[in-house]
């Protein structure tokens, strides 16, 4: 414990920490947004065209055999940005969660009821609209079991990230092996532990706030 | 009015849902289109607001051809109520309600007031605005559908099976309540039903459906009863339809007549018609002063079929007849309503 106290206690070590992990939530909760809407977009995808479903499973399971090492690696391969950029680890990140998303949305979508659906049109709704007000409302619980599973996978593969010197909590990690110092280690744990509780309860919270009609159901 | 002029409706797998369906619905009748399944009465309810588009003909709502309408504005003139309400999980009740008013663009407050109009018109409390679909029971979520429909006050409402869902006693009181309610409103109202009993209850007209989507028949229900066009028809009507044909039958020549009442059983040797202090019958006192529960009540004014059914099922062979506020008006017998049963066919 005192040498945590120790290593907390210097300021410069302070501010190289807020640094890490203002780098970690962003490395790991951009992938996240940009997949939502990637994962609604092609789950409406796969929902309409069958086709877009059947390749977009094949191309999901190769995906997720790729270690994220290998990915992180991979893709400045790919699209030629540096080795050290953070936009690989965006990259790689937002491929992986759009994967994990994809397949629940599209299910969602096609769990909503016909005479829902029907009466939607019946009334009056044009496609998108019906869309965006009422089948996507529907999906939202769903979406944000998978959302949640996404946000803590995101916030521990970013620390994986750290391997190829992108930043992040991850640092503490390689610093402590290489300096054979275990109070990095524990303080790098403790806070990914932290952010990922506390992004998830904010994300419990938005669902909640989201979907007040799917507690109606219990009382 | 709807007009439906040569419509031919073929899915891409060539089966064939209408056959060639001609036939005017009257401006603000209920006309209920009924048949087993398969036999193109959704698909023709469909065509009508565009879910379906016809293969060959026309169909014309007020003389306009509904293919030269977008149908998201076809749609938002013509009410449409479906099996289960397919209402908006995640809506407040009030909210459903106001769905068509809102997205005709009207005002959310206003929208919302009307919206709680219309839950008061369809007989349900207000308070029930702020609950979820799901916290509703299957006959009022049918209610929210109908209040749904209405909101904009569109001419034509579309009703596919709406009731069908719904155990058999709601069920009847969900019809009472649309006559009731279209007699306040006058809608051009087409029902689609696979009850023929339904049909024949909330129909000014019905259109009897075959498989192969062909018309079988187009009539006021008393005269699908009396006079089926054919064996299809007669079969698909069912049985007792000469019993139930007296649902159409003016009972106004049957004498009522006098009986005595007491208020507390007697053995008298005779049977005596028990009554309570409002001369509301209660049940009958037999011969030996045994009390035995009433058979049906003949409401004055109702079909002979009541006076008959009262006659019938009453352990004393006398109907017992009401008036429209519950107290004793006299009996009839069955023997009497036949003559004037035999007396109408002359």
């Amino acid at each position: 414990m005192g040498d945590i106290a120790k290593y907390l206690g210097d300021a410069g070590t302070r501010s190289a920490l807020l640094t890490m992990l203002l780098d970690h939530i962003y490395l790991s909760l951009v992938p996240l947004v940009i997949s939502v809407v990637l994962a609604v977009v092609l789950g409406l995808a796969c929902h309409r065209f069958r086709w877009v479903n059947t390749v977009l499973v094949s191309v999901s399971n190769v995906l997720y055999t790729i270690p994220s090492l290998a990915l992180f690696v991979i893709i400045p391969a790919v699209i030629g940005t540096s080795v050290l950029a953070p936009v690989n680890v965006v990259i790689a990140l937002t491929l992986y969660t759009t994967t994990l998303l994809v397949r629940p949305v599209a299910e969602a979508l096609a769990a909503v009821p016909d005479h829902v659906r029907a009466a939607a049109t019946a009334m009056g709704f044009r496609p998108w609209r019906r869309f965006l007000t009422v089948e996507l409302p529907l999906a939202v619980p769903v979406l944000a079991a998978g959302v949640r599973v996404g946000s803590v996978s995101n916030i521990s593969l970013v620390s994986v990230g750290a391997l190829i010197g992108t930043g992040g909590l991850g640092v503490l990690f390689t610093d402590g092996f290489r300096q054979r110092y275990l109070a990095p280690i524990i303080v790098g744990i403790v806070l990914t532990m932290v952010l990922a509780l506390v992004v998830d309860l904010i994300l419990v919270v938005l669902r909640n706030a989201l979907t007040p009609w799917t507690k109606a159901g219990r009382s | 009015m709807i007009e439906f002029r040569g419509v031919t409706k073929r899915f891409d797998d060539g089966t064939i849902a209408v056959n060639g369906l001609d036939l005017v619905v009257e401006a603000g009748t209920i006309t209920v289109f009924v048949g087993p399944s398969g036999c193109g009465k959704t698909t023709s309810l469909r065509m009508v607001n565009r879910m379906i588009d016809p293969t060959e003909g026309t169909v014309l709502v007020d003389g306009k051809d509904v293919l030269t309408v977008d149908p998201p504005k076809l749609r938002l003139g013509i009410g449409y109520v479906i099996q289960q309400a397919g209402l908006f999980p995640h809506r407040t009740v009030l909210d459903n309600v106001a769905t068509v008013p809102l997205l005709s663009g009207w005002s959310k407050a206003k929208a919302r007031s009307r919206a709680a109009e219309l839950l008061e018109l369809v007989g349900l409390p207000a308070e029930l605005g702020k609950r979820y679909p799901v916290q509703l029971s299957g006959g009022q979520q049918q209610r929210v559908g109908v209040a749904r429909a209405l909101a904009a006050d569109p001419p034509v409402l579309l009703m596919d099976e709406p009731f069908s869902a719904v155990d058999p006693v709601v069920r009847e009181g969900l019809q009472d309540e649309l006559l009731r309610l279209q007699a306040e409103l006058d809608k051009t109202i087409v029902f689609v039903t696979h009850d023929i009993d339904e049909a024949v209850r909330i129909g000014e007209k019905v259109a009897v459906f075959r498989e192969g989507g062909i018309l079988a028949q187009y009539a006021p229900p008393a005269e699908l009863l009396v006079r089926p066009a054919d064996d299809f028809v007669a079969s698909f009507v069912g049985k007792d339809r000469g019993y139930r044909s007296l649902s159409f039958v003016d009972a106004s020549g049957v004498e009522v007549l006098p009986a005595e009442t007491v208020r507390a059983p007697a053995a008298s040797g005779g049977w005596q018609l028990l009554v309570d202090a409002e001369r509301r019958p209660q049940g009958w006192s037999g011969p030996d002063g045994t009390v035995v529960p009433g058979g049906s009540l003949y409401e004055q004014g109702g079909a002979i079929r009541g006076a008959l059914d009262a006659a019938l099922s009453s352990p004393s062979g006398l109907g017992v007849v009401v008036d429209t506020d519950g107290r004793f008006a006299g009996v009839v017998e069955a023997h009497q309503v036949l003559d004037v049963i035999e007396s109408h066919r002359g």
